[in-house]
């Protein structure tokens, strides 16, 4: 049995009221129900706020490059399929510097949970705007307000073909953690885009504008029609609705290009010098 | 090289299959027995143009590219146009009938389109003729064109068999075997025809390499595919990213989970890469990367070769992190250095660069086998700790070499982080602690000093002229140094095949024994030239330099020279 506190307590350097603190004990929680142990994980993060939400748990830890979370999360899992690989970064981390990624991502379909903390704006860096800031957002940086539309996450998962996609919301820590759970388990890439307050930062998209607008999926809702995920994950405004959107396991998963990861991980394969040597002499 | 050392060339536009008949010629040849050196020189399209392979070919080994032509083989009238100039006392054109004047006497005009069923074969056809007139062994060909075009389907296998036979039996009746290399310089089956990119990538299965992440990017494009092709039978992960940046870090992310990365790429993929260095240097993990020189800035001459990169490679990534820069000369190191490269990485937990250039990547040479069962195992990370609980990725140790676990290979936990950390890994902002790990990280700069391959020396102790190189220009200089012995001079070489770190220790002696210090690069500036003054405070005397997009030769250090 793996229990939340497992993952252990520690101090954060994240100001107080801060939507990271609901995210991180839905994660713990999400493990534990899984079964995963911490060393059974690997968190893999950027930089930014959200990024250091794996260094205040128990678990394996890359914390690399801003953007850069999801390629090395790649090579790990393609290294050693039977690591659980999660990737936990802000919006600005996976739309912005790492926007590329997050799209080979989607269509390489590897095995990897994708959590992305969504305060539509940076906070790290003190409040700029960030992809997936409004129209019209005014910050310090964009003081005519912020020219462009933000970018869809969950929209554009669908239409990249990910067989995962999800929204949840701080203010719904249960929900979360069960959609969280349910990501863990899904084969093939799953995004959880994770609706959360900035306190210090964004003062439109506050913990109350968003309590105001999220709801829960309906019980009868079939994450299983595409259109209909479509529709709601373009709903977005005065009704936001959360929960798994979309869940399809149709699409073959990355690892079935490399039959040979079923047999071991790459770090306990022997060096196999007799076909080395068979491929040396094709140059005679 | 001999006296009878003969160069053929192929030329034509890109499209009509130069490069399929000029490795068959370069693979036959080294079956039977005889020494070459391939020259690429292509330009940057698919189709159209003007693209040519020669082939130097002798019974001595062959160092250096060389000017002049004995077998032109022209697959179309703007190649005779061109290359005429060079076509030496003797030398002969094989062209099409149809493109060349028949009645100039050193042209052998065959009328390939009646010879072959299809324009497509031509190609083949032409090498039957060159084989022909050469007096090449006609069945190492036969079974070579079976072995390599055979397997695409039956009727072209016969088709590719047809042609060959055709334009080998024209040339029998119609024409007057050409002056070919005197003997062979060793026994048939005993080389392996095979170039810079195919004898690194060699090296790098030897070592055990499992990952390569790569965005496609000529001249090392070829390392990754000689991996994928390997994938299946050695379990190798050969991943194309969506971009350079991708590559390293997934490169990154592969060895922190316990793969053996390589990386190739050349100038413009590596300037993206560089943050992924720093990274590598930063969280202490494993990386290879392979770059392939072509002349720069920015796109440059993407199909052409140079030296340029060297200091991109000793200062890429922000920051202070030990590396190590290896330099490759021919096929032979290419294949050792990248199987020591990806031992090193491991013992230095540094990042590792090895760097080629498009002339070598793609210059095919006649290689003795590698002796794979003397290659050690290379370095690996550790596999338990007696106590996990305890475990931290960064202990301080004095070697700045801390024992590295993989995740998920026991109850330990590994942290890894790009920003300053303490000892478990994690973030911290304790200004002496961060103080300490620079240190930490430096020392393994030790680590690489105590490892470094010494640059070759060779001729007397105290030359009246001493060449100092680096990297592909090795044969030239080793020719240019030949030539001028043979004329009386006392003439010594230096080769560096490892440019970070130096050590002055292993040569700064026979600089200074040296009567006059000439250091050879094919780049515009000196690049080694200053490294060295930076790192000794020696100064070489002069530089002979090329910087134009072909390899260094002979013939260029002669006349800079004088």
């Amino acid at each position: 049995m793996v229990s939340p506190q497992d993952f252990g307590e520690f101090e954060t350097a994240w100001c107080p009221g801060c939507g990271n603190f609901a995210i991180l004990e839905a994660v713990k929680r999400a493990l534990a129900d899984s079964g995963t142990a911490p060393h059974q994980t690997l968190f893999v993060s950027g930089i930014g706020q959200a990024a250091k939400s794996p260094h205040y748990m128990r678990c394996n830890l890359f914390n690399g490059l801003h953007g850069r979370a999801l390629p090395v999360a790649t090579g790990a899992k393609l290294a050693n399929p039977d690591l659980r690989v999660l990737v936990q970064s802000g919006d600005g981390c996976n739309y912005g510097e790492g926007g590329n990624h997050f799209l080979a991502a989607l269509r390489r379909n590897i095995d990897l949970t994708m959590l992305v903390h969504d305060n539509q704006i940076y906070g790290l860096t003190k409040g700029q705007a960030s992809p997936t800031s409004s129209a019209g957002h005014v910050t310090k940086a964009q003081p005519q307000g912020m020219p462009s539309d933000p970018f869809p996450p969950t929209a554009m998962a669908l239409t990249m073909g990910a067989g995962f996609v999800a929204r949840g919301f701080t203010g719904m820590p249960d929900l979360l953690a069960d959609t969280i759970r349910q990501a863990l388990t899904h084969t093939g890439i799953a995004l959880v885009d994770v609706l959360q307050q900035c306190v210090s930062f964004n003062r439109v998209n506050t913990f109350a504008w968003y309590k105001q607008r999220c709801y829960e999926l309906e019980a009868n809702y079939d994450p299983g029609d595409w259109h209909a995920a479509m529709q709601r994950c373009m709903e977005w405004g005065d009704s936001i609705p959360v929960g798994v959107l979309y869940k399809s396991e149709h699409r073959r998963p990355l690892r079935s290009c490399y039959p040979f990861l079923e047999k071991e991980p790459l770090h306990t394969q022997k060096r196999d010098l007799d076909s080395v040597e068979r491929i040396m002499r094709e140059f005679e | 090289m001999s006296e009878s050392a003969i160069q053929i060339r192929i030329g034509g536009e890109a499209g009509q299959g130069l490069e399929t008949v000029g490795q068959l010629l370069a693979r036959g040849l080294v079956r039977c027995g005889y020494e070459i050196l391939v020259s690429q020189n292509y330009m940057s399209r698919i189709r159209g143009g003007h693209n040519f392979f020669s082939v130097l070919v002798d019974s001595d080994p062959v160092l250096s590219p060389a000017s002049g032509v004995d077998l032109l083989i022209a697959m179309n009238g703007e190649t005779v146009t061109r290359h005429r100039e060079e076509l030496r006392n003797g030398g002969r054109i094989l062209a099409d009938a149809s493109q060349v004047e028949e009645d100039a006497e050193d042209v052998v005009a065959v009328p390939f389109s009646e010879l072959v069923p299809e324009k497509l074969y031509t190609n083949t056809a032409a090498l039957g003729s060159a084989a022909a007139l050469l007096q090449l062994d006609r069945e190492i060909f036969e079974n070579l064109l079976r072995e390599v075009l055979g397997g695409k389907s039956e009727d072209a296998a016969k088709k590719n068999a047809d042609a060959f036979a055709g334009g080998h039996s024209w040339i029998l009746k119609n024409s007057r075997p050409l002056q070919g290399p005197s003997s062979p310089a060793f026994r048939q089956g005993d080389r392996l025809a095979m170039n810079g990119n195919q004898a690194l990538a060699l090296g790098a299965m030897a070592a055990g390499a499992n990952f390569c992440s790569f965005y496609p990017m000529t001249p090392s494009t070829g390392v990754a595919l000689n991996l994928a092709a390997q994938a299946e039978e050695l379990g190798i992960v050969a991943e194309q990213a969506e971009d350079e940046i991708a590559a390293v870090n997934m490169a990154i992310g592969a060895s922190f989970a316990g793969a053996r990365s390589i990386v190739p790429t050349s100038g413009g993929g590596f300037s993206l890469m560089a943050e992924g260095i720093s990274l590598a240097g930063m969280t202490e993990t494993p990386l290879v990367i392979v770059l392939g020189q072509r002349p720069g800035p920015a796109t440059g001459l993407p199909t052409r070769t140079e030296q340029g990169d060297l200091q991109l490679a000793l200062y890429s990534g922000h920051g202070e992190f030990p590396r190590a820069v290896l330099t490759p000369g021919t096929p032979e190191e290419c294949f050792d250095l990248t199987y020591r490269a990806l031992d090193l990485t491991e013992r230095s937990q540094s990042p590792v660069i090895v760097m080629t250039d498009q002339y070598l990547a793609d210059s095919i040479r006649a290689v003795a086998p590698f002796s794979l069962k003397d290659l050690p195992e290379t370095a690996r990370p550790g596999t338990e700790t007696t106590d996990p609980e305890a475990y931290v990725r960064y202990a301080f140790d004095h070697s700045g070499v801390s024992q590295r676990l993989l995740p998920g290979s026991g109850t330990h936990l590994v942290v890894a982080d790009s920003d300053e950390h303490t000892p478990d890994g994690h973030i911290t902002e304790d200004l002496s602690v961060r103080t300490r790990m620079v240190d930490k990280r430096l020392a393994k700069r030790r680590v690489l000093e105590d490892s470094a391959v010494p640059p070759e020396a060779d001729g007397p102790e105290k030359p009246e002229l001493l060449f100092i190189t680096w990297g592909s220009s090795k044969g030239a200089v080793l020719r240019a140094a030949e030539d001028l012995s043979k004329q009386g001079r006392s003439v010594g070489t230096l080769h560096f095949r490892q440019v970070c770190p130096l050590v002055p220790e292993q040569f700064l002696h026979r600089l200074e024994s040296a009567g006059r210090t000439v250091c050879v690069e094919g780049n515009a500036t000196g690049q080694l030239a200053r490294l060295i003054r930076q790192e000794t405070g020696f100064a070489v005397d002069r530089l002979i330099h090329r910087y134009d997009g072909l390899p260094m030769d002979a013939e260029t250090i002669h006349a800079q020279l004088d």
